[in-house]
């Protein structure tokens, strides 16, 4: 699969290595250079720096031929903005964005995007590890 | 009516100004604390301080009964979110956001703001205006034709002088709706008017026939 992922920091370089690792095409957009550090050097992918919501260096990167578009920099706002341009106006098949403000995820969902609110993950994760069985327990409090 | 400003940078505290000079009620939100505390002295209790991109802000500031939310700050994508959250959570039936970056124009109207102001396209435009050099000039973008408005003024270079207004081949499908004469007479173009130079034509064109445009009335090739 064909993937574009919007964010080099920890999750978008991690995710991008273990997507090459097993095949994928892959291509990261970082708008700093010095975020690609955190690449492996011998990175199979491609890295190209450029803002994902230039509708002009996401062409470049290649996201008419995407089948999956991931973004995840620091900003939600900048991260739900990505993943409109790509779902409405290049058509990616798949397009998930992650979002700090599990509210805002909540509306861009009903919205049609893929959103991950990863405080709520972490949350859920936490409470696993304490307790166990994570659902029962999420409802008795 | 009841309008809420997020974002109170220069813009957004001159915008709340004004509307709160006309009568309005209105509810600047800003995220920054000292910038807070700098709006307040003026605006009052019509100042809120937080993220305007927030839910939970948003319906502490009572956003489900504005009738108007302009999103002024000077990020696009705070700009964006804050009207899409607006729209679609609080159901606010205009929303207008402020574009910093003009390459964003196209992406707002197509994820649904109602309107937008752009601010870089105004500040070049009214600056391009008052540029004796400068052949022509866009006035506005007629939302949803893909055409313009835009002024050229005629110079002795151009290739259609002293032709006939209504027999003109203009390029693409530009249509001349106003001519502005040396003496300020102002006409719509009929049979027997012809091209002069000095006179200023107020166009409507596509973008991309532009340039052509520009080279028959002022006779200047594309730069």
């Amino acid at each position: 699969m064909k993937f574009l992922i919007m964010g080099c920091g920890r999750v978008g370089s991690g995710l991008a290595r273990s997507l090459t690792d097993e095949g994928h095409d892959v291509t990261i957009m970082d708008i700093r250079q010095e975020a690609f550090l955190r690449l492996p050097t011998l990175f199979r992918g491609t890295a190209i720096i450029g803002s994902g919501l230039d509708l002009m260096a996401l062409r470049r990167a290649g996201v008419e031929g995407a089948d999956v578009f991931i973004a995840v920099t620091q900003g939600d706002n900048r991260n739900l903005m990505a993943a409109q341009v790509a779902r409405h106006i290049f058509h990616v098949p798949r397009v998930i964005a992650r979002v700090y403000d599990d509210s805002r995820a909540e509306i861009f969902r009903e919205l049609g995007l893929e959103t991950l609110s990863s405080p709520r993950h972490v949350i859920g994760l936490m409470r696993e590890m304490v307790f166990g069985q994570p659902d029962a327990q999420a409802e008795t409090g | 009516m009841y309008v809420i400003v997020a974002g109170g940078g220069k813009v957004g505290f001159a915008l709340s100004q004004s509307l709160l000079a006309n009568g309005h009620e209105v509810l600047c939100i800003e995220k920054d604390a000292r910038r807070c505390a700098v709006i307040v002295e003026d605006l009052g209790s019509a100042t809120f301080q937080g993220d305007c991109c927030e839910v939970s802000v948003l319906e502490e500031a009572g956003t489900g009964r504005a009738q108007v939310f302009v999103a002024v700050t000077g990020d696009d994508e705070d700009n964006l979110i804050a009207c899409q959250v607006a729209k679609r959570r609080f159901h606010v039936p205009r929303t207008v956001a402020r574009i910093n970056d003009p390459k964003n124009r196209e992406i707002f109207s197509i994820l649904g703001v109602d309107a937008t102001v752009n601010s870089t396209d105004v500040i070049m435009s009214q600056i391009a205006q008052e540029m004796p050099t400068h052949p022509l000039t866009q006035v506005v973008s007629l939302r949803g034709t893909g055409r313009e408005l835009c002024q050229v003024e005629v110079t002795e270079r151009s290739p259609l002088l002293g032709q006939s207004l209504n027999a003109l081949e203009l390029p693409g499908e530009s249509e001349i709706i106003l001519i502005v004469d040396q003496d300020r007479k102002v006409s719509t173009p009929s049979s027997g008017m012809r091209l002069h130079a000095g006179q200023i034509v107020l166009a409507v064109t596509r973008g991309e026939d532009e340039d052509a445009l520009r080279e028959a009335l002022a006779g200047v090739a594309p730069d």
